[in-house]
């Protein structure tokens, strides 16, 4: 790890002033995936600034229709929550699979989706939930957020302070896991929510998260894993790698999603 | 260079150091609690495994400064005085490792979840739980075994020695 410089604001306006005045600075949530990549050197940041002490980004309450998420909750926080597992169980059950008990009880939602890790899981969440990301600027649509591997809609000085996810009326998630790193081949995360339904892959595609439109048009017809039979994701936008190449991603999809719709019909 | 301050099995400790120093690096090099290991030191293995402020966390992904004005509690601090925990004394009694070297480890993380989902744990939830582990001599058995003897010793069952007989 090259060396930098630490700072530890006290409050949201302090690290906003901390990251608009320092050269090359990173945001530290959790840690989990930007100190492993600084160790690797693929990361040297001169300037690191600690989110750890800023406790208003912590925590959970439901809002209305939506349960809101303070973007420096662990994922083990959510995993527990009662508020998550009354209204999105499918949320809490994903948040529970992420990683290990030690990793859970330090990486953050915040983090996870600042870094949109194709193979991370909270962008599927948020994108088939139809969640909004709230920055100390603005706020933003999932449908915008996400834009590609490791991109997203952030601009430079911005630091999201929670996420905000509508309460569907049915959701689930499934994952296939690199038995290794826990981090998916394929994870499929489906939602709906009146007439809308939404089915969001990761892991899998070739540039990072993405909706699954043909499951989505043929869950329509019948919220089912009926609808889904025999459906496999389009090879030609898989990723293929050591783990697995792209035929069997495809296929995973598609084993993924039919297992999602089968335990968001369950309950 | 920056201060941290933290409370290290019930000791506080501060020091001067460099901001890249490692949790793990912080409580071997600094403090020469070489209890806590590195084994991969990527995240993975389990074997650095610490509480701070009362969950199993992995020191050798959390900066020495994320743990200022922390609570943390290594391998050392488990012991009361000759007497071994009852996570301890369950892996002794089944012969819960070979090497060595991921003991520690288990034992915090072991300690961590019956903190959290208390005493009587299924062989299933061990395993599921040990996940972040990585062991490379025993095959994990008798460490699923120590789990679930210590396990039910922290919650006020039967003492270890006979649990194992």
């Amino acid at each position: 790890m090259y060396a930098f410089e630490y700072h530890k604001p006290t409050s949201l306006r302090q690290a906003a002033a901390m990251l608009a005045k320092a050269e090359d600075a990173k945001i530290l949530a959790g840690g989990h995936t930007l100190l492993p990549t600084m160790k690797q050197r693929l990361a040297s940041p001169a300037n690191l600034i600690d989110l750890g002490a800023l406790d208003d980004l912590k925590g959970i309450e439901r809002k209305g229709r939506s349960v809101v998420i303070g973007a420096m909750t662990t994922h083990a926080a959510v995993a527990t929550s009662e508020v998550v597992r009354e209204a999105i169980p499918g949320l809490a059950e994903m948040a529970e699979i992420i990683g290990d008990p030690a990793v859970r009880a330090r990486g953050t939602i915040g983090g996870s989706v600042a870094n949109n890790d194709p193979a991370a899981d909270y962008p599927a969440a948020c994108l088939a939930l139809g969640a909004t990301i709230t920055t100390n600027k603005r706020k933003i649509e999932a449908d915008d957020f996400f834009t590609g591997m490791f991109d997203t809609a952030l601009e430079e000085g911005e630091i999201i302070t929670k996420v905000a996810f509508p309460v569907p009326a049915k959701a689930a998630y499934a994952k296939f896991r690199n038995p290794a790193s826990r981090y998916a081949l394929a994870g499929v995360f489906v939602a709906k929510r009146g007439s809308e339904i939404r089915v969001a892959v990761t892991g899998a595609g070739a540039n990072g998260v993405f909706r699954w439109s043909e499951a989505e048009e043929a869950l329509k017809t019948r919220f089912s894993a009926k609808s889904l039979a025999g459906m496999k994701a389009d090879v030609s936008m898989m990723n293929a790698d050591i783990h697995a190449d792209a035929e069997y991603r495809a296929h995973l999809v598609g084993v993924m999603a039919r297992r999602a719709v089968e335990a968001a019909t369950a309950r | 260079m920056a201060i941290v301050s933290m409370t290290v099995n019930g000791k506080a400790v501060t020091a001067d150091i460099d901001p890249r120093t490692l949790l793990v690096q912080f409580l071997r090099e600094h403090l020469r609690l070489t209890g806590t290991h590195v084994g991969c030191d990527t995240s993975q293995c389990g074997a650095c495994v610490v509480h701070m402020n009362g969950a199993a966390v992995k020191a050798c992904t959390t900066l020495a400064l994320q743990a200022d004005g922390a609570a943390v509690t290594t391998i050392e601090g488990l012991a009361d005085g000759a007497d071994l925990h009852p996570m301890q004394a369950a892996f002794r009694e089944h012969h819960g490792l070979q090497c060595g070297y991921c003991t520690p480890g288990m034992i915090m993380t072991a300690v961590d979840m019956v903190n959290r989902l208390g005493g009587d744990l299924s062989e299933e939830t061990i395993r599921a739980e040990l996940e972040g582990n990585i062991c490379r001599c025993t095959g994990y058995h008798n460490i699923v075994r120590a789990v679930e003897t210590g396990a039910k010793a922290m919650a006020g069952g039967e003492p270890v020695r006979q649990a194992a007989e």
